[in-house]
């Protein structure tokens, strides 16, 4: 596996910026220039480069979509959110309308935030591509052809042109999927979760999200302990902050920053990338949750360094 | 973990001793409980001053501590937080839901005054 990629990060609903933000962040930008004369375009990218990423940039966005490079020419996707739209673009941007192409889709479960993207994705509409979707949910197929019934979408599933299978993966069990290893865990969520542990190459992602650890089972925190075991990016539901996690949203089926860092280390995996944002956090925000959850992890650190990373739109992440 | 507690008229100072970790979060749940569910304990400060870890689980006795308390109106506050401990608290908003006081004479005049004059004479 050659590298991660974020499409959506969003957790329950996309996140569009809007103009005052935006004028927010010219404003802040502008501010930290005065005075300063700029030579060239390069000498302005390298202040941009410099100022805050929550000014610079924005987390965004879509709804959970993760792609993953495994070096194949197939794809492989981890969930259908709005960020798929924009994936599906880019495929088709790369190999041309014309040039058939296989998706591997992993499918989280099927609220509506982790499929939304489906009816929106472009090579599903192309004859010749093939689309393979991945899940534990028996009903997985059953919800993705009814959010594109009457009322709720103008076209239903069959309008779709591209050869589609639907695979079930036995939980608790590892599968070969396009040259990877893929494990597959049950996780506390309404409905239930599942959690993706990818290998190939001696290189370890696992894609853990929607996911609440109440720990009420001792046996809850060896189990992913287990499951992120070494792995080289941990991409984690830090939807909540741990005090709202188990009081005012307990049983709202996410987890936080701080539980993301002690199973890390528990697990001594190299990467925690931060993931499924709540919509109502500002990028601002966002930042200083990154900035303390990187101090959390320095203060309670006992053995290797976790690299603590927060997902954004855009993000890629090399393994 | 060792728990320790002494009582001012129906406030409770409990004082644990150690991390609360995985292991010495079990301790301070047992040492607690009995705490929180006696009726007649209408406050409870906890002196985290010997407390140079709390983890996850150790936050989660202590809302079960502060939910059990407030149920039946009684009071809770945690007091003397270590630099590392403190700093546990905020990154986690656990400062945002619990009272936090610098020392427990700080978290007595807050939340039981009448205590302060059996802990002042020791």
């Amino acid at each position: 596996m050659k590298r991660i990629r974020f499409w959506g990060t969003r957790g329950s609903l996309p996140v569009a910026l809007t103009a005052p933000t935006v004028r927010a962040k010219i404003i802040a930008a502008l501010r930290g220039g005065s005075g300063r004369t700029f030579e060239s375009d390069a000498d302005i990218e390298r202040y941009v480069d410099a100022l805050p990423f929550s000014i610079s940039g924005t987390f965004g966005g879509h709804t959970a979509c993760v792609e993953i490079e495994t070096g194949a020419p197939e794809y492989v996707v981890c969930d259908l959110g709005s960020g798929l739209r924009p994936f599906g673009q880019a495929a088709i941007a790369r190999h041309g309308p014309a040039s058939p192409q296989t998706y591997h889709l992993f499918v989280s479960h099927v609220h509506w935030d982790h499929i939304m993207g489906l009816p929106f994705f472009g090579p599903a509409y192309i004859p010749g591509n093939r689309l393979v979707f991945y899940g534990a949910h028996r009903d997985l197929e059953a919800a993705l052809r009814r959010q594109m019934e009457p009322p709720s979408f103008p076209v239903n599933f069959s309008v779709f042109n591209a050869d589609i299978r639907f695979v079930y993966l036995e939980p608790g069990q590892t599968h070969d999927v396009a040259g990877m290893r893929v494990t597959v865990k049950r996780q506390h969520h309404a409905g239930d979760s599942y959690g993706y542990r990818f290998e190939r190459d001696g290189r370890t992602v696992v894609y853990s999200t929607d996911s609440e650890h109440t720990f009420e089972d001792p046996d809850e925190s060896a189990g992913f302990a287990k499951f992120f075991r070494k792995a080289d990016i941990v991409v984690f539901d830090a939807m909540y902050s741990l005090a709202e996690a188990i009081s005012v949203k307990a049983d709202w089926g996410h987890s936080s920053n701080i539980v993301g860092v002690e199973l890390c280390q528990l697990a001594e995996a190299r990467q925690l990338c931060l993931f499924h944002h709540e919509p109502a956090l500002a990028d601002a925000a966002l930042a200083t949750m990154l900035e303390e959850t990187q101090r959390y992890e320095e203060i309670t650190r006992t053995g290797q360094p976790l690299r603590v990373s927060a997902a954004y739109d855009g993000l890629e992440l090399n393994l | 973990m060792d728990v320790t507690s002494r009582s001012f008229g129906n406030v409770v100072v409990a004082a644990p001793v150690g991390r609360a970790d995985l292991a010495g979060s079990t301790a301070l749940e047992a040492a607690l409980s009995p705490l929180w569910a006696k009726p007649d304990v209408s406050g409870l400060v906890l002196d985290f001053g010997g407390v140079p870890y709390i983890s996850s689980v150790g936050l989660r006795v202590l809302m079960i501590a502060a939910k059990q308390m407030r149920s039946r109106h009684a009071r809770i506050a945690v007091a003397g937080l270590q630099p590392v401990v403190a700093e546990i608290f905020a990154i986690s908003r656990f400062d945002k839901v619990l009272e936090v006081f610098p020392a427990v004479r700080d978290a007595l005049a807050a939340i039981a005054p009448a205590a302060l004059g059996a802990y002042d004479a020791g």
